[in-house]
C-alpha cells in the first residue's frame, strides 16, 4: 500500500471511531464527577429493553436514550440506586437487571450451577473410590498371577 | 450399566437440547414479561393526535374496557399489523385506543390517511414519557384495560387473527360478562 493510502485510511478510521464516541455520549449535565461515576455504574448494570445484550450505557438505542435521562432525572430527585432500579422493574420486570435477584423463581438460575458441580463432584469421588477397590483386588489377584479386569472401566 | 453411563448422559443431553430448540420455537426470547399485568395502568394525560388541544386521561376512560395499541409510522412491524386491526378492530366489542409511539404527528397522521384508521381515537406520546410508565420498549405493543383501569393483557408485536381469536376475544368476553379475576 502506498503511504498516501495508509494515511487516508488513518484519517478515515479516526473519523468514524469519532462518530461512535459522539453517538454513545449524550451529554447529562452532571453535579460533579462522582455523581457522573454513579450513573455511568448504574447504567451499566441496567438492560436495554431494545437490544438486549447490550447495557443502557452502552447502547445507542433510543429507549436506552429515554431511560438514560430518566435514571438522570431520577438522581436529580435524589434517588436511591436501589430506588432507581425498583423503579424500572416495576415497569419492565426483572429483566432490565443484568443481575437476576435471588428469589424461589431464579433458583435454579443461580444454585443451578453448583448443583451440577456437586452432582459431578460426587460421580468423580464415587469412581475413583471403586477404581481404587478394583485395584487393591486386582494386586491382590495379581499375585495370585491371575489377571482379572474391573467390572467399571 | 456404567458402560451405558455416557450414553445415557449423550440422550439426556439431546433431548435437553431438543427441548431448548422446542421451546424457542413457541416463545419469543426477546419478550420482556410485563410485571403491569393484574396492576393499574398508570395514570395518563395524553393529546389527542387530531385535535392536540383535547387530552385523554386514565380516569376519561374509566367505565369500560379498551384496547390501547401502540403503533408508530416508522415501526415496519406495524404495517404488518395495520390489516389485521382493520379487518378485526370493529369486532372486537370494545373501543381500540391508538397510541402513537414516539412520532412526529405529521408523520402518524399521513401514514393513518394512507393505510386507513382502525382506531375510536388515537392518542400522541411524542416524547415517550408515558410510554416508560407502561413499560414499552418498541411497537407494535397492545394492552386490554379494564373498566376499572386495570391492565389485564398485554400483547408484544403485531396482532394475528389466531392471537386475536385465541388471545384477546376470550378475554374481551369474560370482561364484558364481569366474570374476569
Amino acid at each position: 500500500m502506498s503511504r498516501a493510502l495508509v494515511r487516508l485510511l488513518a484519517v478515515l478510521l479516526l473519523a468514524f471511531a469519532g462518530l461512535a464516541a459522539a453517538q454513545a455520549i449524550d451529554p447529562l449535565p452532571f453535579k460533579d464527577q462522582a455523581q457522573e461515576v454513579r450513573f455511568q455504574n448504574l447504567t451499566r448494570q441496567l438492560r436495554c429493553l431494545v437490544c438486549q445484550n447490550e447495557n443502557l450505557a452502552d447502547s445507542n438505542a433510543d429507549l436506552a436514550r429515554d431511560l438514560r435521562h430518566e435514571v438522570f432525572g431520577l438522581m436529580q430527585q435524589g434517588k436511591s440506586d436501589d430506588e432507581i432500579k425498583q423503579y424500572l422493574v416495576d415497569r419492565y420486570s426483572d429483566f432490565v437487571l443484568y443481575d437476576p435477584p435471588v428469589k424461589p423463581s431464579t433458583w435454579l438460575l443461580w444454585f443451578g450451577p453448583g448443583l451440577f458441580l456437586a452432582l459431578g463432584a460426587a460421580v468423580v469421588l464415587v469412581t475413583i473410590r471403586k477404581r481404587g477397590r478394583a485395584t487393591r483386588i486386582d494386586s491382590r489377584l495379581v499375585d495370585n498371577a491371575t489377571i482379572e479386569q474391573g467390572d467399571d472401566w | 450399566m456404567t458402560r451405558s453411563l455416557p450414553l445415557i448422559g449423550f440422550l439426556l443431553l439431546v433431548g435437553l437440547f431438543g427441548f431448548g430448540i422446542w421451546w424457542n420455537t413457541r416463545h419469543d426470547p426477546r419478550e420482556v414479561p410485563s410485571p403491569l399485568i393484574g396492576k393499574p395502568a398508570p395514570a395518563f394525560v395524553l393529546p389527542l393526535l387530531e385535535d392536540p388541544a383535547t387530552t385523554v386521561s386514565k380516569a376519561s376512560m374509566l367505565g369500560k374496557p379498551y384496547l390501547v395499541n401502540v403503533f408508530a409510522s416508522w415501526c415496519v412491524a406495524c404495517g404488518e399489523e395495520h390489516p389485521v386491526l382493520m379487518a378485526e378492530g370493529r369486532t372486537l366489542g370494545v373501543p381500540l385506543v391508538g397510541y402513537d409511539y414516539k412520532d412526529a404527528p405529521d408523520d402518524a397522521r399521513a401514514w393513518l390517511a394512507r393505510h386507513g384508521n382502525p382506531y375510536d381515537m388515537v392518542v400522541a406520546d411524542q416524547p415517550g414519557r408515558t410510554a416508560i410508565d407502561f413499560g414499552v420498549y418498541g411497537a407494535p405493543e397492545s394492552f386490554l384495560i379494564d373498566a376499572k383501569g386495570v391492565i389485564r393483557y398485554k400483547h408484544i408485536g403485531p396482532f394475528t387473527p389466531e392471537v386475536i381469536e385465541r388471545e384477546l376475544k376470550p378475554l374481551i368476553a369474560q370482561l364484558k360478562r364481569g366474570t374476569a379475576p
